[in-house]
């Protein structure tokens, strides 16, 4: 039960905290507090009927007990706070989230910084937690976040909604945060992409008329409900392998759902269009020639070399292997392993020695799952010359944001 | 409550541009400094010679080591710098875009003077 409200209600907490006493590092030892007095009394005296409430009121009081403490050498904020009118009533303070997304997301701060704050402040994930997921040393992952919530603190980073003008340039860097914190989870723990979903979901509820928010929450929900089909064992299944029967049903009609919602907005974005792609994918068999219209559009909006080699194996499908390749070796990615996987799947439907290419993408290719499938292709493809006419597909999950950052 | 930022100039070293070029960016230059002023942001503002002019100074033992030149080498060296009172870096970004704009494609660093 803690737990759940921890998850929930940590980052609210820390948010209306923050506000109300001007500094994050307090704001967070208070919430903590708090969340040890409830560990020891609720089991005892049973949850209190609003259990957010009660902590953010634990807090507070913890806080301004600490602040008379130490009021002698600081006694301008204590005073300063204990002036301050009620904490609004929570429940009626949803921006307090959007506030703290938007300051752990300013664009003054590092990427890496501004991952580590939001998962930090927001899913109320340990450094420890954090440190693993992105595996780096929890001292370096720990130093990251002292130094951006110096920063913050020294800088004066405001703690603020951001004005109508800031949001474009804000929210781009909000979504690659939420979407970084989900890639990071597309092989690794799952516990990351359904923190970058959660994270979705309560952005969506904040801004419901930004498409791209809704967007970026429909990719998440296709991608990841693919996740259990994705892998047998610690192999990697590819796309046109999987068990659409293994997929997560609810996942793809709320996804699906969402697509349909942002076509009627008529306002395409990268991860609209992206979520769109997902979305054929999702209904199988897979309708290539439309893939192919919503890769063009993508390339229009964000063009990048990674979407391009994503819109080749989808022109592939509809054009064939010639043409597709063509438009492969025009593209350039070659510190890319999937460039060089896509390629010689290519030259194998050709007819040509993938060998090569092959060897090319294993050199380059890092996650162990991958490395399996590549080096099983490689097999297959010395044991081609015995048996032409096999061949292997290459359509990862059409995901195509991935490594692209 | 106020917090003053130190906004500096980064440019490259060497010949400065011929007048032609730069007269029209330092009168784009004044006026900013003008509007700043009017609206009580600019706290101070000054240009440098070149780094070529600069001496470091430095205690060792009972002595001060003196050599000549600036204390980093490199391409590039503070030109210039301004500082200004903002109510927080959202603001003092907003100056210091405009002063980049200004001085394009020189490279401004924005940071918040702790003690003064």
């Amino acid at each position: 039960m803690i737990d759940e409200v921890f998850r929930a209600e940590y980052g609210r907490a820390v948010s209306v905290l923050t506000r109300f006493l001007g500094d994050i590092d307090l704001a967070e030892e208070a919430v903590q507090d708090a969340f040890a007095t409830a560990a020891a009394r609720w089991p005892v005296d049973g949850v209190p009927p609003a259990p957010a409430g009660w902590i953010i009121t634990t807090a507070r009081n913890r806080a301004i007990d600490r602040l008379r403490r130490e009021a002698k050498g600081r006694e301008k904020q204590a005073s300063l706070v204990l002036q301050e009118p009620e904490v609004e009533e929570v429940g009626a303070v949803p921006d307090e989230r959007l506030r703290l997304i938007f300051t752990c997301c300013h664009p003054a701060l590092g990427l890496p910084a501004q991952v580590a704050l939001t998962l930090k402040l927001l899913g109320g994930l340990s450094t420890a937690e954090i440190a693993r997921a992105f595996l780096v040393p929890e001292p370096t992952m720990a130093q990251r976040i002292v130094r951006a919530k110096g920063k913050i603190r020294a800088a004066r980073i405001p703690y603020r909604v951001p004005r109508d003008a800031d949001l474009p340039a804000r929210l781009t860097a909000v979504l690659a945060v939420l979407y970084l914190i989900f890639n990071e989870g597309y092989l690794g723990p799952a516990s990351l992409a359904g923190e970058a979903i959660r994270l979705g979901r309560v952005l969506a509820a904040l801004m419901p008329d930004e498409p791209e928010v809704w967007g970026l929450l429909a990719l998440m929900l296709l991608v990841d409900s693919r996740r259990d089909a994705r892998t047998s064992g610690d192999r990697l299944v590819l796309l046109a392998d999987q068990d659409p029967s293994a997929w997560d049903a609810a996942m793809v009609a709320e996804g699906q759902d969402i697509v349909r919602r942002c076509l009627r907005w008529n306002r395409p974005g990268r991860y609209q269009l992206q979520a769109a792609i997902n979305a054929v994918h999702s209904d199988p068999p897979t309708d290539w020639t439309q893939v192919v219209a919503l890769y063009d559009q993508l390339m229009a909006v964000a063009p990048s070399p990674v979407v391009a080699l994503h819109r080749a194996v989808a022109v592939a499908e509809v054009s064939g292997a010639a043409a597709a390749l063509r438009l492969v070796d025009a593209v350039d990615l070659p510190r890319y392993h999937l460039f060089h996987a896509v390629r010689a799947d290519l030259l194998g439907r050709l007819g040509q020695d993938p060998v090569p290419s092959l060897e090319a993408a294993l050199a380059l290719a890092t996650h162990p799952a991958e490395r399996d499938l590549l080096r099983s292709r490689l097999l297959a493809a010395t044991d081609q010359q015995d048996h032409p006419d096999q061949h292997d597909q290459t359509q990862h999950d059409p995901h195509p944001g991935r490594h692209s950052t | 409550m106020t917090q003053q930022y130190l906004l500096s100039i980064y440019q490259p070293d060497g010949e400065a541009p011929p007048p032609e070029v730069l007269e029209p960016i330092m009168q784009d230059l004044a006026a900013l400094n003008e509007e700043m002023q009017e609206r009580g942001v600019w706290v101070f503002a000054a240009g440098l010679h070149p780094p070529s002019t600069a001496t470091v100074l430095q205690a060792k033992d009972d002595d001060v080591l003196l050599t000549d030149g600036p204390f980093a080498e490199g391409k590039e060296h503070i030109g210039g710098f301004t500082v200004i009172r903002a109510a927080d870096l959202d603001e003092a970004l907003e100056w210091g875009r405009r002063l980049a704009t200004v001085l394009s494609p020189l490279s401004i660093e924005v940071r918040p003077i702790a003690f003064g």
